[in-house]
């Protein structure tokens, strides 16, 4: 019996949304006030979900314990309380919550082993959330797995 | 391992903006009796409309441009969503001030694939994957298109 686990963490951190190949001009036009040069923050709000068969032994997909510690080791102390652009994924890539997305669900596919990490999302405001899944369709999985 | 590597290149983000807007509505097919009406919508039948806060989920999918960091724009679908939705329906009534109900029950199932509808051709540089409608804080309806 499969199911899928959510579990839901959070942190603040600081970016700037500026690219290289971009004009002072352009960027200002792209990214308007996220383009400050000081920065400015967000308290990200994280969601992972896993997704497995629940083990008749524990009852478990897997235990949330380890995900914690993976999640709190590998995203939490890294990410929180940083500013995004001094971190080496994003010297060479602009730190927009879509990249930070995929940043986050890599590190937890390629590190994570206990569950299939299946969907990573973000909301970097009250107002707006991103999700990645990887190169799998999250509406056909949808469709079909639930 | 380059297959994840393409996966970081390739795959698809999918970005949810929200957005709120106030209106009344009530409930009523002209084709059936009053009694009928009654019956099938209750106290939402009331002639004189009652409203919600409505909460508006869109959601789009795309690629992320490489030289941007962006599926797209914010602040331009956050125009499109001011535009195509708040400015035709955040206080209003519903059911006498927006044409899609003139003829057709102002259900939030209704609501959800008129706002598609409304969205989906200014929709240039990402793709409209979902439209959630919030009636309340319970319930909501999800509409992804004719497909």
């Amino acid at each position: 019996m499969r199911a899928h686990l959510t579990r839901r963490y959070w942190f603040p951190a600081s970016h700037r949304l500026h690219s290289e190949r971009m004009s002072a001009a352009e960027n200002r036009r792209t990214y308007g006030k996220c383009n400050n040069p000081h920065g400015h923050g967000h308290n990200y709000a994280l969601e992972v979900t896993v997704a497995g068969p629940v083990a008749s032994r524990t009852g478990m997909v897997c235990d949330i314990v380890e995900l914690d510690g993976f999640v709190e080791r590998e995203i939490l102390e890294p990410f929180g309380y940083s500013n995004l652009n001094r971190l080496a994924p994003f010297r060479s890539k602009v730190p927009t919550t879509e990249n930070l997305c995929i940043e986050i669900y890599q590190r937890l596919e390629r590190g994570f082993h206990p569950a299939r990490v299946e969907k990573v999302r973000l909301e970097e405001t009250m107002l707006n959330a991103f999700e990645y899944a990887g190169e799998s369709d999250l509406r056909g999985e949808r469709r079909e797995g639930r | 391992m380059s297959k994840k590597a393409k996966a970081g290149k390739n795959g698809v983000v999918y970005l949810t903006r929200k957005a709120e807007f106030a209106a009344s509505h009530y409930y009523h097919n002209p084709k059936l009796s009053a009694a009928e009406n009654r019956r099938l919508f209750g106290k939402c039948n009331n002639p004189l409309g009652h409203g919600h806060n409505y909460l508006l989920e869109v959601t789009v999918k795309g690629k992320v441009d490489a030289r941007s960091g962006f599926v797209l724009d914010l602040k331009e679908l956050k125009q499109i969503l001011s535009r195509e939705v708040l400015e035709a329906m955040d206080h209003r009534f519903l059911n006498k001030e927006v044409p899609e109900f003139k003829h057709q029950i102002p259900t939030t199932e209704n609501l959800a694939i008129a706002i598609w509808r409304r969205l989906k051709p200014r929709m240039k540089r990402a793709e409209l994957d979902r439209v959630r409608v919030y009636e309340s804080p319970d319930l909501f309806v999800d509409y992804y298109g004719e497909a």
